[in-house]
């Protein structure tokens, strides 16, 4: 007896979508729902509002500022940490003495949680003595820098943390996609007499492309998520300038208790990561050479 | 195997019959209440193993009890666990919180007064310092009992002290002359500073450093219901532009935000002189500082002053009457003098009754070591911690606008009263 064809789909999809289903859809729906009505208190129960959360967000400075210093971070981020991988990749993908140990440090940052990197580069930070200050007083000749604790310096701070910690893990995808290369098509490019850069900006990079795109998207919603380091270090601070969305969320959600106020400001998450998705998908996608 | 196992057991009860736990047959036949307790350490360390030792001789003296003691981080992480616990209704028996999360926790009715609890008398809630009581008590009730309790103090280096000039045994006991002090202290290269006069922490939680600068300016921050704030007072502003002149006119402070956290290193690298940090700090700085250093009460404005700080025992609603009185038990072991005293001298945190200074063992310790006693000194002059209803939202306005002055964006007056316009809109609903 033969199964159906449709049922013998759905047995297959069945346990990856309830799964997803009861931790992404079901949730994401519940939070949209819950930012049309109040917190509830023990003395006040949830009333409907509409769109009230959303409209007291569009008031809120510290909102906008939230979500200005996140495109700032994700356009900071996001290019260096895969131009970061693709370098390092090339790099390593050549014939090299120590390739391994190489790889094997690049790769280091990936492997450390977050929250033992933040504590790290707590040290790194501190002004005068901590390495950072260090460095740029040896090359630079520079005085010392308050880089987490003054305006100007603490979400740059905060970015190469997050490059340092990407990078490394982008690069072993970058990696796997040049050995995927085939050598006959670098070869018949230089017996054709094509110099090395444009090999790499005429076969190598365009056969990257699906890796590339692949890498793009992550990086794009890692900026969006990644901020561990951010609560161990400066809690958004000073004075907001390193506050993000997500830790906004956490804040608002968990330290204010204002889960009304909080859902309102995942929905604008959802909404943000979605039209970058699009985005990305429709423009960058047509573009992509897939073999 | 199980059956062997079970065996083995009988045998080992058997050898143990003439414990008088087991003599007792009333007590064996009740099932031991079991008691839910958190508490805020992030990893293991010397402090978890004091409070398990507790936990266990706590055992041994009442068998009726379990405690099953919970690790829950940070003071932030445990609030946030303990009220995410009681929403989804397994709210732990009672737990170890900062006296400042009083207001949330009344407001989001998860706990119970100590007072009328079986066991809790008058005379032991009132056996405690009056200072740490003023964050543990509002409307004529009784929510918190202090126990892991600091307060603010100043550690100086008296190495620095004497290439300076000074006499390392006196400390600043003023506003100008701590400014002399760190003028004297500061030591210069060209440009660079090798090492600075003072240093006041402002970053995490500027607003508790920042309440011993208004105590000591004569100004309170906000009153005893919790429902309305100071921040526009003028006094306010000037405690600040006294924080900001240490940095920006008299140039013996760093600018911007300095780190709480590496604050001790900064200290131990002899980069700065003077350092403001919590008391419960003592054992780490006692045990790294490379250098001979001191202890001081802070230094007066208009007078001398400083908040405390630290940890509250609660017990939570959903705890049942067994629980609720083998949790004032437990309270009450906890904060025996005996006991008390034993825990200031092995954490820094100070022991929260007079009677427990009065112990030979503290009296020992204090001899040997004078500085322990500075902060309980200081206890006179001081008082609440910053602590209102949504005690996070008012807090983190009093914080970002103390942040945006100290990072030079904005002004003392403009940013207070900024700050004192969010509070008002967050605090106008718990009035009347």
């Amino acid at each position: 007896m033969r199964m159906p064809r449709f049922l013998h789909a759905w047995l297959m999809l069945g346990p990856a979508l309830l799964l997803l289903a009861a931790f992404t859809h079901v949730p994401a729906l519940a939070t949209l729902w819950h930012a049309l009505f109040s917190t509830p208190t023990p003395r006040r129960p949830a009333v409907f509002v509409g769109l009230n959360n959303y409209a007291a967000l569009a008031e809120d400075p510290i909102f906008w500022q939230a979500l200005w210093n996140n495109l700032l971070y994700a356009l900071g981020t996001v290019p260096m940490s895969i131009a970061l991988a693709l370098a390092m990749a090339l790099w390593v993908n050549g014939r090299l003495r120590g390739r391994t140990a190489m790889r094997i440090a690049f790769f280091t940052p990936t492997v450390l949680p977050m929250i033992a990197v933040a504590n790290l580069w707590l040290f790194f930070y501190t002004p005068d003595y901590g390495m950072i200050d260090r460095l740029t007083r040896l090359l630079l000749g520079w005085g010392p820098t308050n880089w987490i604790g003054s305006q100007e310096t603490a979400l740059g701070a905060m970015m190469a943390i997050a490059v340092w910690k990407e990078a490394g893990f982008f690069m072993i995808f970058y990696l796997a996609a040049l050995q995927a290369i085939p050598p006959s098509l670098l070869e018949a490019a230089s017996l054709e007499g094509a110099s090395r850069g444009r090999i790499f900006w005429r076969v190598t990079l365009p056969l990257l492309g699906p890796t590339t795109l692949f890498i793009a998207v992550n990086a794009v919603i890692n900026s969006f998520r990644l901020v561990d380091h951010i609560l161990v270090m400066t809690q958004g601070g000073p004075d907001n300038a390193t506050a993000l969305l997500m830790t906004y969320i956490y804040e608002t959600g968990f330290r204010f208790w204002d889960t009304a106020q909080a859902s309102a400001l995942t929905g604008v998450l959802l909404a943000v990561l979605a039209v970058i998705a699009a985005l990305q998908f429709s423009l960058l996608g047509r573009r992509t050479h897939y073999r | 195997m199980s059956i062997t196992r079970r065996a083995a057991i009988g045998a080992s009860l058997g050898a143990l019959a003439a414990s008088p736990f087991l003599a007792a047959p009333a007590v064996r036949a009740q099932a031991p209440v079991e008691l839910t307790f958190n508490y805020p350490i992030a990893v293991g360390g010397p402090i978890a193993r004091i409070i398990d030792g507790y936990c266990d001789d706590f055992q041994k003296a009442n068998p009726g009890i379990r405690i099953r003691q919970v690790y829950t981080g940070s003071y932030q992480d445990s609030i946030t666990k303990a009220l995410t616990a009681a929403r989804g209704g397994d709210a732990p028996d009672m737990a170890c919180l900062l006296s400042t999360d009083m207001f949330t926790l009344i407001d989001e009715d998860v706990v119970v007064p100590w007072d009328g609890l079986p066991g809790a008398e008058t005379s032991w809630m009132g056996s405690f310092y009056p200072g740490f009581m003023e964050n543990s008590r509002t409307g004529g009730k009784t929510w918190g009992i202090p126990f892991q309790r600091s307060t603010i103090v100043m550690y100086y280096n008296k190495e620095a002290f004497k290439a300076a000039g000074l006499n390392p045994e006196v400390a600043p006991a003023s506003w100008a002359e701590q400014v002399e002090f760190a003028q004297k202290l500061t030591r210069r290269s060209g440009d660079t500073v090798s090492q600075w006069g003072m240093q006041i922490p402002s970053s995490g939680f500027p607003y508790w450093l920042f309440q011993a600068l208004t105590t000591q300016n004569d100004v309170r921050l906000m009153n005893e219901a919790g429902n309305q704030t100071f921040y526009a007072d003028p006094k306010v502003a000037e405690a600040l532009q006294y924080w900001l002149d240490l940095a920006q006119k008299h140039k013996v402070h760093p600018t911007g935000i300095v780190e709480w956290g590496t604050t001790p290193r900064d200290f131990f690298e002899r980069k700065v002189a003077m350092i403001w940090t919590t008391t419960g700090n003592l054992t780490n700085i006692k045990t790294n500082a490379p250098f001979e250093f001191g202890v001081a009460q802070l230094a007066a404005g208009r007078k001398p002053g400083s908040p405390t700080g630290g940890g509250n025992l609660y017990v939570f609603k959903s705890a049942s009457e067994a629980k609720r009185a083998a949790a004032v038990k437990f309270a009450r072991f906890l904060t025996e003098p005996e006991r008390a005293a034993q825990w200031g001298i092995d954490t820094g945190y100070v022991a929260t009754s007079p009677e427990a200074w009065e112990t030979a063992k503290m009296k020992d310790y204090v001899a040997a070591f004078p500085a322990a006693a500075v902060a309980r000194d200081q206890l006179r002059h001081a008082v609440a911690e910053l602590s209102t209803h949504e005690n996070q939202r008012v807090t983190k306005a009093l914080n970002d606008g103390l942040q945006a002055v100290l990072t030079g964006r904005s002004q003392p007056q403009p940013a207070m009263a900024a700050a004192q316009a969010e509070a008002e809109r967050i605090l106008r609903r718990y009035r009347g």
